[in-house]
This record gives C-alpha cells, structure tokens and sequence, in this order.
C-alpha cells in the first residue's frame, strides 16, 4: 500500500527517505515504526543536514574524555580527579508558541543532560533572541521566556549565572532560546547513557506519561512553521519541583554501583532515550509500552513512544539490583517501574503485551541519510557586504555625549540587571563574578580553582558575513573568558539557522561553521558538545545565522580572577590592542543599525593579534598587576569605557585623546581585538613592557576618578546621566 | 555543640548552610531528613532555604505537615535554638511557630540581590556578636518574601523588639527604597516571644566569605554558637 503524503509530512519524512527505509527494512514500516523513524530521522535526533558540516569542528585534545555527540553532554578535564560536564540546547520553537513553558522547559532538558551523567549541575545561562520590544508581542514573548527561566531555573537550586539577550526584527514571531548547564563530577564516577548486558533492566522513572509533546522533535523542531499557532498542544509542561527529586535521586544512585547506564528522556521521548542508549551499547532493547505508567487512558503505543512529557529518565538497572534502586527513588518518593530489558540481538523491540508493535535494528533506526549540498554564496550577501563609510556623514562634536546616552539605552547595549536578578545567581555558593561582567566566575570548592564561563555571538555580524561572524563569535567568547583571567578549555555550541534545504541559508550554515573551525584551530579550543535548532523561520524569511558560542575556562588560582569594572580610584587606564578603530569598523555595528538604520558592512579580525592580546591579558592577569578587563565589543569604546565605570559607580577622565579619521568609528566602532584594562600607576610601566612582548599596543587613556565620564573635548558627562541610561534602558522598553 | 539542618524535598540550601558550618565555621552538622522526628542530639536546629515541595499551593504549605515539624515543635518549645531561612522562614510562619505570613513581593517578580539589613536588636542569642545598629551585607532570594501582619502583631512585634532585622540602606536609614519586597516596616526577620527561633528571608549562608562579596553572615552564625 503506498504511503500517503498527509502521512509521511505528519512525521516530517521525504517520500525518498520513506523507500530508503522500506528497503532496508524489507517491508513497510508499521504505523509505530514510522513514527520512530520520523523522529530519529529528524534534524533534531538525526542532524542529517548539519552532520557532515559539524564533523569539521575540531574536538581533539587531551582534555576532552568524550566526542562531541557520544553522550548527553561533553566532558573536559579540569585536573585533581574533576571533570566539567556541558551542554548548551536550544528550546526556540516550543518558547515561540508558549514561551513560558517553551524556556522552563528548555532549563529542565538541559539539566537532565548534565545530571544523567553523574554530575551535579552547578551554573546555568541562556543566550536569548527576541524581536524588537516596541511590538507588544515580543514584549509578551520575552516576559514568558524570562518568567519560564526564572519559575523552573529557581525551584531547582542551580544558579542562573548569565548569558545575552539581543534583538532584532528577524526573531519577531522566532525567539531563540538556548540553555547552558554545567555540572562537575568526579572523573572516575561518571555515569554513562549505554544500555548493555543482556539482561539488564530498563526502568522509567519520574513523571507519568501523557500525551503533551507528541511530535516535538520532528514536527516542531525539524521544519519551519507558518500559521501553526495551535502547535501549543505540542509543547510540554514543566514540574520544576519532580525535576530536584530527579537530580537529588539520581545523583545518589550514581554514587552507586547498582546501574549500568542511565539517559534522560528528551526530543521523541522513550524512542530516542532507549534507541540511542542501546546504539552506545551495541546491543538492543526490548519495551512493553503496557508497563508504562500513564496520565491518561487510552493512549496508544505510538503515543507512548512518542510523548515528549517532561521530568523522565531511563535507568538501565544491572540485573539483581532493581529492588535496591527502587528503595532509593521511593524515598525521594519518585515513582519507577520497569518497562523492558536489554538484549543483545541489536534489535529494538517494541510489544504492547504480547503483541510486536515495533521491531526494527538499532543500527537502521540511529542512521539517517546524511546529506551535503554544493551551494554558491547569495549574491545579496555582496550587497550587505560593500559599505562605504562615507556615505553617511560622520557624527559631530555636538552629538558626542547624546549619541552615547542612545547607545547605552539600547536594548542590545543596556544592562539586563532587571533580567538576572529575577535568577537566583548564587545558590550553591561559588559565584565569585556575579552575572554582569564579562564571563561569570565560579570558584570549585575543595580546590584553589575557578572556572570562567560565557556565552556570545553576535549574529549581525554573521548575517553580514557568516565566516567571519562565526570567527569572531569564537574568538570574542575565548576574550570573555581571558578578561576573567581564564583559560579557554572548551566549547558546546549552539547552531541556530533557517531551513537548510534552501540554498541560502545552508550557506550561512557552512560558512558559519567554517569561520568557527578556522577559530578554534587558530586558538587551540576544542568542541565538547552542542545542538542545532535549524527550520527558524517565520513565513518563508530565515532569522539571523545565530551561532551561540558556549565557552569554559579554567582559572588554576580562583584568586587571581579579574572583574570588568574599574575598581580602585587613580588606577590608570589602558587600551591593550587594536590602537586605532578604523573607519570601516562602524560596519555592522550597533551604532550603525541604531542611528542610521543600516545593517551593512563587513566585520574585520585578525586572528593573530588576538591570539597574543588574550595570551597578554592573560599574563597581565596572572602576575596580578591588572585590577579590571573589560572587553571592547559591542557600542565601541565608549559603550565600554561607560560599562567599566558605572559597574562600580567610578568615573573616567582622559588625558588629551587624540584618534584619526572619523569620531564614529573611533567612539562606536567594533573593532575586533581590544581590551580596556586599569592597573596601579605603579604597574603602568608594566603592562606597557608586557604588551610590547607580545607586540601588542597599549594606549594610555586616561585615570579612573570623580563622579563623571570624560573623553576629553569629545565626551563629558556626569556618570547618573549614563547610568541612568544603561542601568535602566531595558527596564524602559518592557 | 550539634546543628542539624532539615532536608525537605525540593529544599536548595542545606549545602550551603552546611558548608558555611561545616568548612568555615569549623562546627558539628547533620542532615536531617523530613521524616525524622529525632532532634534532641541537636542544638540548633536549621530551616533553610529553597522550594520544600515546589512552594506548590503556599511556600511551606505542604512542608509544616511533615513528621520533623512536630519533633521540632517540642524541640522549640524547650528553648533550643530554631534559625528559618527564606523558605525556612515561610515553613515557621505556616507552622505557627512564628507569627505573620509572607506575601508575594510587591513588584511580583523573583528578586535575587545583595540587601543590607539593620540588626534592630543586639541582645538576643543571633545577633549578640553584632554592633548596635550594625548594618549587614546579605543577599536575599526570594519570590514571597513580603511580610505581612495585622496590626496588633506588628506592635506587639515592635514593643518586644522582636524585629531582629530590617532592609536598610548600606548606613542603615531604613527607607522605602531599600526595602526590596515590599515588606511592611522592612522587615526582614523577626523571632519569637522566647527569643529561640529567629526567621529571616536573607542568606547568611550564602555570606560567610570575602570571595563571595561578604562575609556579614559570620556574624549571625558566630553569635549563635557563642549563646549555645
């Protein structure tokens, strides 16, 4: 009987992919199987368009004890016994239909991946993408997502340390909303998510099984939606308060020898969570969908394979020990049952009952096709990509001081205090750097260490130049972390793109991916983990090239971390790096899009200096001479020397600053590679020694001091003025 | 001397109360599970912080129902010392063992920040090591943390001085604009008419080191362990 086309779209399939499984199959798949199939050959499970981009990311070093895809999250040694567990996901088309459940549940995935592992979960953040807050829906949309985070992130006692949140036109009906945990474990504890030894029982544990998130995985998250607006029965509800009783429960019985692998149930729910641990292990599974425990009567064994409810697991017990991990989640009073076992025939059996609903290998099941595609670049890149500077006229003396006070309002520029401290921030007592600065410090008790962590990428600049936007979103990640003082260790990244079946857009994705490989060659920073969320568009227009660069560090002496704000009084200001902002830095700078409207203009880097100024910040940082590092991005020097002085409440003057060309680019400029630091006057000889090795240039700006901001003859004004502005510019536009 | 620390589901802070006991303060703890109802080995028994049973219905709703709350009950009503933090601090009120109640706060949005609160009495067993009128730096965490009474309460509150802490400024004027809950009177802590069980929405925990922006919270603990 030939498939319909209803069908095959209902499980996201090409009519091809159908026959490819019929042929290796030898017959027609079941209604169960083809559900199965759909969802582990979705962009989501499968990445069967991103895969054969993805393998270039470099992922080798000694550090990493896992490849990236391997396991729920990757694993990079920080030395004394400890590894760091990480993953950033995304959660951007359930948060674009209910965006309050579509971002708590977004957290709650995201944890389940770390603590699955054995870890304990001690840092979040969230890079988020909204369109703008003039339009009243984006408004609604951001208050959900914020309110989601803060609702389930706060119940779950794991500190919400940061993140970013950018807007733009092309996120308006597709908010991106990423999640990052990380979790430390003890190197020799971690728990895998392999389901072998024949024999070994499957247990489900935590909520009950309902019928919310069907078709999560292929239908939502694997192709873009236009009126789909009653998609809301798709998207999941959150219990924060069952998600602790699984972290705390589950992280004891990792302390146990009781269980051979364990796997949270994520995107297409038991299928994924039971395929893809019995594809780690080699072997099969079998499940009776009959000893499911579920919300709701009738539901049928696809329904049940395909529920996407939240707060599960999948614990694969070793055989004899089942009463003993029953004891254990009945404390915490955590229902668990058993609902098959594994075997060895490399099989995944599907019964309800007696009867076989669903019985297809493994190996088929976890091998999507992998498709590449030849794509020219769009000739409208070339467009955003010639600029000329002097077609606009170059901002006046005059303007100087409101021009800043704009940029500091900015949504994208201005603080995101009001959003942060709605997130518990210091639960677990190691934040050492509150959310605000940079890169988020956090000390690892039991050992002098720290870890820094950040996330950044700046999608203007990808839209302008995919490459060097992905360069650049790697490269402004790892000078977070050196402003903190840490070593770049690793990166879980987050792809987030329009439909790659269009020529466009998977040329976004490649060159994207290509400017970040090129990256982390050239500074040595392997990937550990990371997700792509592609199919985000609205009504045929792809969003942005968003990649989000998840970044950690290791900081050897938490002691010698350092903050971005100026600290002490009569300290020195220097600008270490690019001395002078060219003219054609203003491309694709905020200031551009903010006064003149124009998205336009290449960014520029050169890897190379920036590899010496992160090593000579780091230097400086180490030594301990350097009291502040701020990095220059976004709004230019002046946006950053503002943010140095109003995080402490300390004024800037500067001795006579002289710039060539235009006073744009050198006030507002994105110049690449520039770091703001202040140091004792005594140090000052110092660091300009220290720069000179590492051949960087070191411009004496001015003295930290008084009650006001002043570029001299440019910018002088008394600090409430910006304060008010930055402090308070997102709080207005809400 | 002995502290235990009570472990509801869903409680967040015990780790951190442990470790600011346990590693800096150099003292005895154990965690106590909620289905315990032995508490005499103990001499400070701690509520902390967190969402006992999701704060579903009312925070502490759920939790003032567990088996500990009677033992603790009688653990207080011999005169031995109860500190309820945050949640720990909604448990006391639920329970009764403290009076008043506390609301969502005013701008109905979760507030995590650094607050300084003013010890309004220095002669009782938390806050003996304190100046008088010594301001602290303590962060708070909390989505309920107004608190509300009648008025009858609050002036028999006020007259036995039993309003330990209030939201200040970093000099210690108490005004509107410090208050970041919308508490009546600022408060921030208050203690019972026996003075032995003190309830306070701060994190004094989350304030025992300089590497963690203040290490006021010290002061709260080091005055307890010298009254036992």
């Amino acid at each position: 009987m030939p498939i319909s086309k209803e069908a095959l779209d209902e499980v996201a399939l090409s009519e091809k992919e159908y026959q490819l499984i019929v042929e290796q199959l030898g017959r027609e798949p079941s209604e169960v199987e083809l559900g199965m199939f759909g969802s582990l050959w979705s962009e989501h499970c499968g990445y069967k368009h991103s895969k054969a981009l993805l393998k270039q990311l470099p992922s080798k070093s000694k550090r990493l004890l896992v490849k990236p895809g391997e396991e729920n999250a990757g694993v990079v040694d920080i030395g004394d016994g400890l590894v760091v567990v990480m993953k950033i996901e995304s959660h951007n088309h359930p948060s674009a239909i209910e965006p309050y459940q579509g971002a708590a549940t977004g957290v709650g995935g995201i944890v389940r991946d770390i603590f699955t592992m054995g870890a304990r979960p001690i840092a979040l953040m969230n890079s988020l993408r909204f369109g703008p807050l003039t339009d009243p829906h984006n408004r609604y949309l951001f208050g959900g997502v914020v309110g989601g985070i803060a609702g389930y992130g706060n119940c779950l006692g794991i500190p919400d340390v940061g993140g970013e949140i950018f807007f733009a036109e092309c996120y308006s009906a597709n908010p991106l909303v990423n999640a990052l945990c990380l979790g430390i474990a003890e190197a020799k504890k971690l728990v895998r998510a392999r389901a072998y030894g024949e024999g070994n029982l499957l247990m489900l544990v935590g909520a009950d099984t309902g019928r919310d998130g069907l078709h999560g995985a292929s239908g939502l998250a694997s192709r873009t939606f236009e009126e789909e607006r009653e998609l809301r029965s798709t998207v999941q509800v959150g219990n924060p308060f069952l998600e602790k009783l699984l972290i705390e429960a589950c992280l004891e019985l990792a302390e146990t020898d009781w269980i051979a692998g364990m796997q949270d149930l994520g995107a297409a729910g038991l299928t994924s969570s039971a395929v893809e641990s019995a594809a780690r292990g080699g072997g099969g599974i079998e499940i009776d969908v009959l000893k499911m425990p579920r919300r709701e009567k009738g539901m049928t064994p696809y329904e049940i394979m395909l529920s996407e409810s939240q707060e599960r697991m999948l614990v694969v017990v070793k055989k004899g020990y089942e009463d003993k991990v029953k004891a254990l989640f009945d404390r915490w009073e955590l229902r668990s049952d058993i609902i098959g076992h594994v075997t060895s025939d490399g099989v995944a059996r599907i019964r309800e009952g007696k009867k076989v609903v669903a019985e297809a290998p493994v190996n088929l099941l976890t091998s999507p096709p992998i498709y590449r595609r030849r794509v020219k670049k769009p000739e409208w890149l070339n467009k955003l990509q010639t600029f000329d500077v002097n077609s606009i006229p170059d901002l006046s003396r005059k303007k100087a001081n409101s021009t800043l006070l704009r940029l500091l309002a900015s949504p994208n520029i201005a603080s995101k205090r009001c959003v942060y401290r709605q997130y518990d921030h210091q639960v677990g007592n190691n934040t050492v750097v509150l959310p605000g600065s940079d890169a988020a410090v956090l000390r690892i008790k039991g050992t002098k260490k720290a870890i820094s962590l950040t996330t950044d990428g700046n999608a203007r600049y990808c839209y302008v130049n995919p490459y060097l936007g992905g360069v650049i979103a790697v490269a402004e990640a790892a000078r977070n972390l050196a402003c903190s003082g840490a070593q770049p260790l690793a990166i879980t990244d987050c792809l987030n793109f329009g439909n790659p079946e269009k020529g466009d857009v998977y040329y976004q994705l490649k060159e994207c991916i290509n400017g970040m490989v090129r990256a982390c060659r050239e500074l040595k920073i392997p990937v550990m983990s990371g997700n792509v969320s592609l199919y985000n568009e609205t009504k045929g227009e792809a969003i942005y090239p968003t990649p989000v660069i998840g970044m950690v560090g290791l900081i050897e002496d938490v002691k010698k971390h350092c903050i971005s704000g100026f600290k002490n009084e009569g300290d020195m200001v220097f600008l270490l790096g690019d001395r002078q902002a060219v003219d054609s830095s203003i491309g694709s700078s905020e200031y551009l899009e903010l006064i003149h409207g124009i998205i336009k203009g290449n960014p520029y880097i050169d890897l190379g200096m920036e590899k010496r100024l992160q090593h000579c910040c780091l230097e400086a940082i180490g030594r301990g001479f350097i009291n502040s590092a701020h990095d220059c991005s976004e709004g230019g020097l002046g946006v950053t020397l503002a943010e140095s002085c109003l995080a402490n409440g300390l004024g800037f003057a500067s001795s006579d600053w002289k710039f060539e060309g235009r006073l744009d680019a050198a006030l507002f400029g994105e110049a690449q590679s520039r770091i703001i630091v202040s140091v004792a006057p005594k140090s000052a000889r110092k660091l300009e020694k220290l720069a000179a090795r590492y051949q960087i240039a070191a411009a004496r700006l001015g003295t930290v001091g008084g009650k006001r901001l002043i570029l001299k003859g440019y910018i002088d004004l008394p600090l409430k003025e910006p304060g008010e502005a930055w402090w308070g510019g997102l709080e207005k536009s809400l | 001397m002995k502290f235990g620390i009570i472990i509801f589901p869903g409680t967040w802070s015990e780790r951190d109360c442990y470790y600011a006991l346990s590693d800096i303060l150099n003292q005895k703890v154990d965690y106590i599970w909620h289905k315990e109802t032995r508490l005499s080995e103990y001499d400070c028994i701690i509520l902390p912080g967190g969402f006992s049973y999701g704060d579903y219905l009312r925070p502490g709703a759920i939790a003032r129902f567990s088996p500990v709350m009677a033992s603790l009950e009688h653990f207080a009503s011999r005169g031995k010392l109860v500190i309820g933090i945050c949640n720990g601090f909604q448990i006391l009120c639920e329970s009764g063992l403290l009076p008043g109640i506390l609301l969502r706060n005013d701008h109905l949005e979760y507030r995590c920040q650094s607050t300084y609160i003013k010890a309004e009495n220095t002669s009782t067993v938390f806050t003996s090591q304190c100046q008088n009128g010594q301001v602290l730096k303590i962060p708070i965490s909390h989505y309920e943390g107004r608190y509300y009474a009648d008025d009858a309460t609050l002036a028999e509150l006020e007259s036995d001085k039993r309003v330990i802490f209030r939201y200040s400024t970093p000099t210690g004027e108490i005004t509107e604009s410090a208050n970041p809950n919308g508490s009546l009177r600022n408060i921030a802590g208050i203690m019972n008419k026996k003075g032995n069980v003190l309830g306070m929405m701060p994190h004094p925990e989350r304030a025992c080191e300089p590497l963690l922006a203040s290490s006021d919270g010290n002061i709260i603990w080091e005055s307890i362990i010298a009254n036992i």
